[in-house]
């Protein structure tokens, strides 16, 4: 009788994880789930309304660099200068904030953009490999973000602008957060964009075989140059959401959103090798560290302690994806 | 591929070797145009110098080579920084007023350590088959919040004798110990391994997987052993950093990371893995630490010092590309192979 049954199980498992591979962001939900209802046990109460604003405020900075380097991975790259471009512009938004608020943004973001065009032409006209490309721009902005921060004309301590600051930390009616509105306009271009528009079919088939593309006479270059520039204007933005958030600007501002930027790509099943994935993942990846993050902070471990726990998690996650999706190569 | 398959003994072709260490002397001409300016700038460069770059370069120089060994494995692991910060910090801590043979006890057991800690990143990105990359960035965050709870704030001390080991000169002032012992130690352990089946082993697996599969190279025990190979080495570097420092710093690994991958771009090790050696990435370490030295001397802003070593890379690395005089195939092995590969 035994073999039966044993044979039926599997079968429903074979099922189960056919349809998990058919729609892997089913997996990420229920993580997310779970994760909400070990917080809901740990410390009854917490998960109400506010709770799910302040997650999604918190949430938002990473969701948007994220999506940044979910573009730049369907290519086959990386780009480890985001987090040095997210602290980049909070801060020079914040300095330049005497000379008011559009004039900051706008320098803000023209860093941003800046990168993201160094970048590009490094990686589509030059061939240097992104790692290599983004790791260099990476320490040439914060070296230069320290040079300025020591030489700018201290006109008033620096202050993040009120506009930055509604952006990042507003909330409409009270509680409906002013970046999920911005997070979620972002990310219905991204996810759109990518599904319905020639650029991003272009971006997905640039990252899964850049040798055909350019016997079909795909323009490789044009498409990764945009890529990059997009991914430093994405995180320039990120650092802005950021800035507003914390309403402090300092010169680490954003460095510790550079494991969080890549591991919820990758959580988010977008493979770091280009060619596959998706913004949605990546956006369920951002929520499910964000939520981790507060369950630590509710648990009150050590700082040592939730450092450990969640590299450990980010790993276990990524496993957990490659096991039930299917290799993710 | 250049790689040597065969290993009978050939009559010295001198356009070849040149061809074949072209980067690596590219490196050295570096390290000899930057000392000569720096010796342009400071012209009663003495010995204390010497020390002072040796002692400063020997982290890096460490680091530089651990990165090496896991990227000639086919792999990446940015996690060499944070484990170089726990091996800092526990031999800060563990040898803090103790003798000289306590020290070489503690550090005996650090470099076992680290070896274990590399190689558990690599069965980690073995088993999970996730990214190499994901798998020691997160790593790093793990082995640096072990360093947090060895030694929370910085502090701790080694024996003097301790300490000489790097900083001190057995024979003359101008070859410090540093030197000696970073020449010693990599050629004790890296040339056995080159020479030997798993060097081979090593480079195979990481120039190509697949074929290297093919041709019957147990993939898992040689990517294992390229990152605990790595881990070795990035005890040595923590060490290295005990002795120039005097001090451990449980955050100290962090910027290690990142220069130590500069410094083996700048080395000539390709990251598509399976071409380079140690030389290079050694000689680009010094050049690394000699380069924001030269700033201070010259009265430049030091704080571009990050600059000045981003743009470095940046350039050496698009002059690179740009030369296929040099390294005619490698461009167009800038692609990861797409072919999923047994792991």
């Amino acid at each position: 009788m035994s073999t039966p049954v044993r044979g039926m199980r599997s079968g429903r498992w074979d099922v189960l994880q056919a349809q998990l591979r058919e729609r892997p962001s089913l997996v990420l939900v229920g993580v997310l789930l779970v994760l909400v209802l070990v917080i809901g046990v740990a410390r009854p109460g917490t998960v109400g309304g506010t709770w799910v604003a302040n997650t999604i405020l918190f949430a938002a900075p990473l969701g948007i660099v994220a999506a940044g380097q979910t573009l730049v991975m369907l290519t086959g790259g990386i780009d480890l200068s985001v987090a040095a471009v997210m602290t980049a512009t909070a801060y020079v938004a914040a300095s330049q904030s005497y000379f008011g608020s559009i004039r900051a943004v706008l320098l803000a973001l023209a860093v941003g953009l800046a990168v993201g065009v160094l970048n590009g032409l490094g990686v589509a006209i030059f061939r240097v490999q992104p790692l290599i490309m983004t790791l260099g721009t990476g320490l040439v902005i914060a070296g230069s973000l320290l040079v300025y921060s020591l030489n700018v004309s201290h006109q008033g301590p620096p202050a993040v602008p009120d506009i930055v600051r509604f952006i990042g930390a507003g909330k409409l009616l009270g509680i409906i957060p002013v970046s999920a509105f911005l997070w979620g306009a972002l990310a219905l271009i991204v996810i759109v964009g990518l599904r319905q528009t020639g650029y991003g079919r272009l971006i997905y088939a640039v990252g899964d075989n850049p040798v055909a593309c350019r016997l079909a006479g795909v323009r490789s270059w044009l498409v990764l140059l945009v890529t990059y520039i997009l991914c430093g204007f994405l995180s320039g933005v990120a650092g802005l959401v950021l800035v507003g958030a914390i309403n402090a600007a300092d010169l680490s501002l954003g460095d510790v959103y550079l494991l969080p930027s890549v591991a919820a790509v990758v959580i988010g099943g977008t493979s770091i090798y280009g060619g596959n994935g998706g913004y949605t993942g990546s956006l369920l990846g951002a929520l499910i560290l964000t939520v981790l993050s507060s369950l630590f902070t509710l648990l009150d471990a050590p700082d040592p302690l939730k450092q450990i726990l969640y590299g450990a998690i980010v790993v276990l996650l990524a496993a957990l994806y490659v096991r039930t999706a299917g290799d993710t190569r | 591929m250049a790689q040597p398959v065969s290993r009978k003994p050939r009559a010295t072709n001198f356009p070849r070797l040149l061809r074949r260490h072209a980067w690596t002397l590219g490196t050295f001409s570096l390290f000899i145009a930057v000392m000569i300016f720096t010796l342009s700038i400071h012209p009663d460069y003495g010995p204390y110098e010497v020390r002072s770059l040796v002692v400063g370069a020997l982290p890096l120089a460490f680091c530089a080579v651990a990165q090496t060994c896991v990227v000639l494995g086919g792999g990446i692991d940015l996690s060499i920084g944070a484990m170089m910060a726990v091996a800092n910090v526990v031999a800060a801590r563990y040898m803090f007023h103790h003798d000289f043979q306590t020290a070489l006890l503690v550090a005996f057991l650090v470099l076992i350590g680290g070896t274990l800690a590399g190689g558990f990143n690599g069965l980690i990105a073995l088993r999970t088959r996730v990214p190499d990359i994901v798998v020691t960035l997160a790593m790093s965050f793990v082995w640096g919040g072990v360093a947090l709870l060895i030694l929370p704030r910085p502090g701790g001390g080694a024996p003097d004798a301790f300490m000489e080991i790097a900083s001190g000169n057995l024979f003359t002032p101008w070859l410090p110990n540093g030197l000696i012992l970073l020449v010693g130690v990599v050629a004790l352990v890296w040339i056995p391994i080159k020479l030997g089946r798993i060097g081979l082993a090593l480079y195979a697996v990481g120039s190509d997987r697949t074929a290297a599969f093919r041709r019957g190279v147990r993939i898992g025990p040689t990517r294992v052993f390229s990152y605990g190979l790595g881990g070795f080495f990035a005890a040595c570097g923590g060490l290295a950093l005990m002795m120039s420092t005097g001090i451990g710093s449980p955050l100290a690994g962090t910027i290690y990371t990142l220069s130590g991958v500069s410094a083996i771009v700048l080395g000539g090790v390709s990251l598509a893995g399976g071409r380079g050696g140690v030389v290079g990435p050694i000689v680009a370490a010094f050049v690394l630490t000699l380069v924001p030295a030269d700033l201070i001397l010259s009265g430049t802003d030091p704080n571009l010092g990050q600059v000045i070593q981003g743009s470095l890379i940046v350039l050496v690395v698009m002059a690179g590309g740009l030369a296929p005089l040099l390294r005619s195939r490698v461009t167009r092995k800038t692609e990861e192979p797409t072919v999923s590969a047994p792991a």
